[in-house]
């Protein structure tokens, strides 16, 4: 486990409140340079887990390295690590610039050099000449630029942030996701960022930590829990998929739906039962006669980049994305080529998410509310 | 046509608040002016000399109300502090309990602590039957001490919720982020706690120094009415308690008070207004 290139190994963590367990026997190493996400839903530990690495929780058990050295009992203003909180956390009393100074200050670095870095970091994150300004008269954006600039002065070797995006607007939650991404890779650091946007932890991370319920699910590339999900959670929780009971008849062939598919995936035993999920972008629709799956569209959603079809195959709904309008009530045949199939171990989450058939408006704003509840709820903890 | 029915509304809204203010606040000020510059001869400025007669009263007044608000800002700090820290809960039953001698009349709690500072009263009692002696020099009552006992005792709650207020509007985020970025608990404290319950110590000092300086029940059941106050003057002139009533050296000896609570509120604000416009780190 000794490895120089891990700046942050956490092991066998765990943290519980009243009794509820938060936390469960938690392990993970961090590369030190990496960009890294905890995703998951509310609840799911991961900004508990961030507070652990701050160190403004102390874990029930289990033991946090960093650089190789134990920290379970320092403080946290004497480790190495700052934090972009879910509100900023911003100093209402002091200006921008004092606000930049703060860390320098407690340090009592000489005045001259404070106010170099202060210089340095307003240019870093493109606030120059807001020295003066007073917190409350900046917008929502410019007080998370403050924030990264105050954490990022003290010069740490990770910088934990939780949810940082999460008070803005689409448009700047975009624009700052690709200058974070820039500020991370120019300085070099570890970037240890929290989310419950699948979409946002896809777009910026090196690494993608899923986790739900106190466990971590998979850790990954975007690309690998994406396309190559560890169970059915993983692969509802990112990205939109089709998630079916399938038999592995041998090697590269799996029956689902009352249809035999072939595959890539190899490895389960014969007759084994799998989940197979089948993203909805990857299904081509054809003439009724051609599918190797037929359904009755029961639902049709226009995105913009494409329209968003429910089809009823045999009491199980599939959502499928094309750019063809088709119109509710056509019979419509599905293509699937062996590229588009995963197949994953039966686990706990099986049969408990995939099917479309809740799907409707309310979906949307459910899970909106969720991300709303998130915020609150970890505030809490 | 809309636009004069709402103009017509607001001043209808505006009606018992403006009433109210012309009654209870215009009118009596208006009449201690009044009363402070007039005498036999009609206008007169003769009734101030009176506050110059009065210096060394008026000098123990400020003083005794300086005194009484620094013990209670030095003990309200804390209490505030950690009531601002802890659970929902107990910070309820807290504000609970320190409301609850307020329920009580002001005058019943002072003659308590008479029957109890007393040479004949209970702390003096006690402490006869414990050491079994007397302490013929011990007199907790009749004095300044006495007087600035009751005056903590009494405003202290009125220092302690405002600065409770204040202090539960610092988020435990920004203690964390100042632990975060390296500061020590005595750092936290200095750089981001005082500062930022500036607005709760001004509103604290003056709904503790106004009524401090102006009481005259206290010192009268507490200092013996040995030591009068400004308080206690103004009472006399207006009652004719000792015997000579004259409005007129009442009225002016309560405007030269009004006045002077009037610059400290002012320059209190002030320092209000530094603290959040250019970082008030400096001003504690």
């Amino acid at each position: 486990m000794e490895n120089k290139t891990h700046i942050i190994d956490l092991k066998n963590i765990s943290v519980s409140f009243d009794g509820e367990k938060i936390l469960e026997n938690l392990n993970l190493s961090i590369k030190d340079g990496e960009f890294i996400t905890f995703l998951g839903p509310s609840g799911c530990g991961k900004t508990t887990t961030l507070r652990v690495i701050a160190g403004f929780l102390q874990p029930d058990s289990g033991d946090v390295i960093f650089e190789n050295k134990n920290i379970n009992g320092v403080p946290s203003h004497k480790r190495q690590v700052n934090t972009i909180f879910q509100r900023y956390a911003l100093f209402p009393h002091l200006s921008v610039a004092e606000n930049i100074a703060f860390g320098l200050k407690v340090k009592k670095m000489p005045k001259a050099k404070i106010d170099e870095k202060v210089q340095e970091m307003l240019k870093l994150v493109n606030l120059k000449g807001f020295d003066n300004r007073m917190i409350d008269s900046l917008s929502g954006g410019q007080q998370q630029r403050v924030a990264i600039a105050r954490a990022l002065a003290v010069e740490p070797k990770v910088l934990l942030l939780d949810e940082p995006l999460g008070a803005l607007d689409l448009k700047l939650r975009k624009d700052m996701q690709v200058e974070l991404k820039k500020i991370q890779q120019s300085l070099g650091i570890t970037f240890i960022y929290v989310t419950h946007d699948q979409e946002e932890a896809l777009s910026m991370s090196d690494t993608i930590v899923v986790m739900d319920d106190g466990k971590i699910q998979q850790i990954g590339s975007p690309t690998d829990v994406y396309n190559e999900p560890l169970n059915a959670f993983v692969a509802d929780f990112i990205g939109e998929s089709n998630i079916v009971d399938g038999i592995m008849k041998e090697d590269k062939v799996v029956e689902f739906s009352g249809h035999v598919f072939d595959c890539l995936d190899t490895g389960f035993g014969k007759n084994e039962e799998v989940d197979v999920v089948v993203r909805p972008e990857d299904v081509d629709v054809v003439s009724p006669e051609n599918g190797m799956l037929t359904g009755v569209v029961t639902s049709v959603t226009f995105k913009g980049v494409h329209y968003e079809i429910i089809v009823d195959i045999g009491g199980f709904l599939w959502m499928i994305q094309s750019t063809d309008i088709q119109y509710v009530g056509d019979r419509i045949g599905l293509q699937i080529d062996p590229d588009a199939i995963h197949i994953m171990k039966k686990s706990e989450y099986s049969g408990t998410f995939g099917d479309f058939s809740s799907y409707s408006d309310e979906f949307d704003e459910l899970s909106d509310v969720n991300a709303g509840v998130s915020r609150e709820d970890e505030e809490d903890e | 046509m809309s636009k004069g029915v709402s103009v017509g509304n607001k001043k209808a809204n505006l009606f018992p608040f403006s009433s109210w203010m012309v009654v209870f606040v215009l009118i009596p000020i208006a009449l201690v002016v009044y009363y402070a510059f007039t005498g036999v001869d009609g206008f007169t400025f003769s009734n101030l000399k009176w506050v110059y007669t009065y210096r060394s009263t008026l000098w123990l007044s400020l003083e005794l109300a300086f005194i009484s608000t620094v013990i209670c800002l030095v003990l309200a700090y804390p209490i505030a502090y950690s009531m601002s820290r802890a659970s929902a809960r107990i910070q309820r039953n807290a504000t609970l309990i320190i409301m609850l001698p307020m329920w009580m009349n002001f005058l019943v709690r002072t003659y308590a602590w008479m029957t109890l500072l007393e040479d004949t009263g209970l702390i003096n009692s006690a402490l006869r039957a414990i050491f079994g002696m007397d302490f013929p020099g011990l007199h907790l009552i009749n004095n300044h001490g006495a007087i600035i006992l009751g005056m903590v005792y009494n405003y202290l709650p009125y220092m302690i919720l405002p600065l409770y207020t204040a202090m539960t509007k610092i988020g435990d985020s920004l203690i964390e982020a100042a632990r975060d970025l390296g500061a020590s608990g005595a750092q936290v404290l200095g750089k981001v706690i005082m500062p930022m319950s500036v607005p709760g110590v001004i509103s604290g000092i003056t709904m503790v120094f106004i009524p401090s300086i102006s009481t005259f029940i206290i010192s009268k059941i507490l200092g013996g009415g040995k030591d009068f106050l400004i308080g206690d003057l103004i009472e006399d002139y207006f009652l004719g308690s000792s015997g000579v009533v004259n409005y007129n050296i009442g009225a002016a000896l309560s405007l030269v008070i009004m006045v002077l609570i009037l610059i400290a509120t002012f320059i209190m604000n002030h320092f209000d207004k530094d603290a959040s416009t250019s970082g008030g780190g400096s001003v504690i």
